[in-house]
């Protein structure tokens, strides 16, 4: 087990370096090509080139290599490697606050966010996948198979609207008018977040946020059980005498669940790509919708700052995926 | 508290077998005209088609035949771990001790597997749990049949497997069974079976994945084991070979067929009925090296669409006309073996 917490840990090391490296080259190939976006935050009332030239100075985008279309920039590269190491992730283009400041502030959020989808889409994922699996061709998995395809196949902006109308506007509003129903309660099916309920305001675009995947993690729970069910440790369990309940919950969940972790853990980072339209449609104040506000503002120093971030907290749940998927199965800790 | 209590309190209920009368003066198994059906796209598939045999104890009956002969499926219909559906077992009567097993609860019947018959399997890599300890596959069985808490369990899977000679048990208990060989694995399975010391062992091709040498220690340690305990046998395989060594009556099974049962010797001698005599010539042998191998032509029938009469017939050299149209019975041969060929004299003076 430890040799391969080292070796993970190995591998962590150039996956990073290149993600950071992908994405500052994206940035700097954008500034070559779409122009200065100094010049471009005064728009038709440029302020003397002086004050330009020290705002750039401020910024680092005063580097000759920006004027270079496709060039690499490995000089800024270095140096954002220094900066990031100390701590220092850059400041935003409009108000001048370090981009760790803004991510305190708003991480907590998506965090609250990404943790209510990963628990809806878990729980209620698996639950729905292995029903489906132990009644294969029935009514129940039929179901399943129709309205998990359906949750696929729309997009997450026209689910969240169409979930926003009907359940946060007129179920929402049906529910918030009666008397009796307890003031919290309606916020559960509230249109907006609200700063006073953190979690309850954040229950209903956490299950948008986590439909996409609830549907995925229950299609691949009910291959992976029913895969299992024939395999022959389960025929050997029930030679054993074990009882059905047994054979199933621990004998083929097991086995089962290896691939629906790895799922998991890769969509951690797809929940942080979603939370961008989630956030966005539900005025959500998190990351994805500071970084949503930075590209739209063109500003490279909120997008590479948060990117920067987003892939670290990625690549660490991976990790934490990896050892969790080498605890569920010994070949691969042994190997 | 008691055990006993402790025990019912985890939903297992050890006394389950106390309630039933096992008659102590039946044979160990009767097995009477078993059916079993699947049902596929194409139609029903009649796997097992009036299967009857008797085991007694400390008697080894080999089942023999081709893959896809009903032999598995006959296994697992004793055993009662059939997948239901698409399979069912459409007729027939399975006794032990003079009890019908398919009478009998779930709940109760579950017990009957370990504690009365249990069963061995072909490829040990893949028939244990990749993702639990041997010895925890092990103790399982303790702990679900018996009083046992998880520390006597463990001391209990280390018994058995020193029992089947697995060098330093104690530490390698805690292995996982990718971490074995072939040969361990399958002795990991014999130790499984015998943990709660069955009546009957019924081992489905427990040698096939092993190489030739293994091979031999293991079927070796299983029919010492079997005689130690005085325990009833079913050995499955189509190797011709291990069969000669270990059972004593044999039942060979053709498309889900019983066509001939008899003794070892008698069939190994002279067989009477043309399957089995076909299988025997097909051994390769060391004087006829060079020589054209006597192979049974053909292939086994489908068993959605079985051929009017006797299911062999396509592939008999002894078919003649009746053959087509009737199915032979089970007939007497003299020396107590039965044969289903309307032609078995001939067949054994041949």
């Amino acid at each position: 087990m430890g040799r391969y917490l080292i070796r993970r840990l190995l591998q962590f090391i150039p996956v990073l370096l290149g993600a950071l490296f992908l994405l500052h080259y994206m940035t700097v190939v954008g500034i070559q090509i779409s122009g200065d976006p100094v010049r471009a935050l005064f728009g038709d009332n440029p302020p003397p080139e002086s004050v330009l030239a020290a705002m750039r100075a401020d910024y680092g985008l005063d580097n000759p290599c920006l004027d270079r279309r496709f060039d690499p920039c490995v000089a800024m590269f270095v140096e954002r490697l220094g900066q990031y190491a100390t701590g220092d992730f850059g400041i935003d283009l409009r108000q001048g606050r370090p981009i760790t400041e803004h991510l305190g502030e708003r991480f907590p959020t998506t965090m609250r966010l990404a943790l209510i989808a990963v628990v809806f889409e878990t729980v209620l994922g698996i639950a729905l996948g292995v029903l489906a699996g132990l009644r294969k061709d029935r009514f129940v998995d039929n179901l399943v198979r129709a309205s998990t395809v359906l949750l696929i196949a729309f997009p997450v902006f026209i689910i969240g609207t169409l979930i926003q109308v009907y359940v946060g506007v007129k179920l929402g509003n049906w529910i918030r008018g009666q008397d009796s129903m307890p003031d919290w309660f309606g916020q559960m099916f509230t249109v907006t977040y609200s700063a006073d309920y953190p979690w309850l305001s954040l229950i209903l675009p956490g299950l948008v946020l986590g439909a996409f995947s609830l549907a995925a993690i229950a299609r691949l729970t009910r291959t992976s059980v029913i895969e299992n069910l024939r395999a022959d440790y389960v025929r050997t369990a029930k030679a054993k005498g074990m009882p059905g309940t047994r054979v199933v919950g621990v004998h083929t969940l097991r086995n089962s669940l290896i691939p629906v972790v790895t799922y998991i853990g890769f969509d951690i980072g797809n929940l942080m790509a979603g939370a961008v339209v989630t956030e966005g449609i539900f005025g959500v104040p998190g990351i994805g919708q500071f970084v949503f506000q930075g590209t739209q503002n063109k500003d490279a120093g909120i997008v590479v700052g948060t990117v920067t971030i987003l892939v670290l907290v990625y690549l660490i749940f991976n990790l934490v995926v990896d050892l969790l998927y080498a605890v569920l199965d010994p070949r691969i800790r042994y190997d | 508290m008691s055990e006993s209590v402790i025990a019912s309190q985890r939903g297992i209920d050890v006394a389950a077998l106390q309630r039933v009368h096992f008659d102590r003066d039946a044979p160990l198994l009767e097995v009477d005209d078993l059916h079993v059906e699947f049902h596929t796209r194409d139609g029903t598939a009649k796997a097992v088609n009036g299967v009857s045999f008797t085991l007694h104890e400390g008697e080894t009956l080999g089942i023999l035949g081709e893959s896809g002969c009903g032999k598995s499926v006959t296994a697992q219909a004793i055993m009662g771990i059939l997948d239901i559906p698409p399979a069912r077992v459409a007729g027939g009567k399975i006794l032990f001790r003079g009890v019908d097993l398919q009478k009998m609860e779930e709940k109760t019947r579950r017990h009957i597997r370990a504690n009365k018959i249990a069963m061995i399997f072909q490829d040990a890599l893949s028939a244990l749990n990749p993702v639990f300890t041997v010895g925890w596959q092990l103790g399982e069985i303790y702990r679900k049949h018996t009083e046992a808490s998880r520390s006597q369990a463990k001391a209990k899977a280390v018994e058995l497997l020193d029992l089947v000679g697995i060098p330093a048990a104690k530490e390698r208990v805690n292995s996982f069974p990718h971490q074995f060989s072939g040969g361990m694995r399958q002795r990991v399975m014999i130790a499984m079976a015998l943990a709660l010391e069955p009546d009957i062992i019924i081992a489905d091709e427990p040698t096939t994945a092993l190489d030739v040498t293994v091979q031999a220690q293991v079927m070796k340690l299983l029919s010492d084991l079997q005689q130690d305990y005085r325990m009833g046998l079913i050995l499955i395989t189509h190797d011709m070979a291990v069969m000669a060594d270990v059972a004593d009556k044999i039942c060979v099974m053709y498309a889900g067929n019983a066509v001939e049962q008899a003794d070892v010797h008698q069939i190994y001698s002279r067989p009477a009925h043309p399957y089995s005599k076909g299988l025997l010539e097909s051994i390769p042998r060391v004087d006829m090296k060079g020589q054209e191998l006597a192979a049974i032509k053909g292939l086994p029938p489908v068993l959605v669409d079985p051929p009017p009469g006797c299911p062999f017939h396509p592939r008999c050299t002894f078919a003649r006309e009746r053959c087509q149209e009737e199915k032979p019975e089970l007939y007497d041969v003299p020396g107590d073996r039965r044969s289903a060929c309307f032609f078995w004299e001939e067949v054994i003076s041949s």
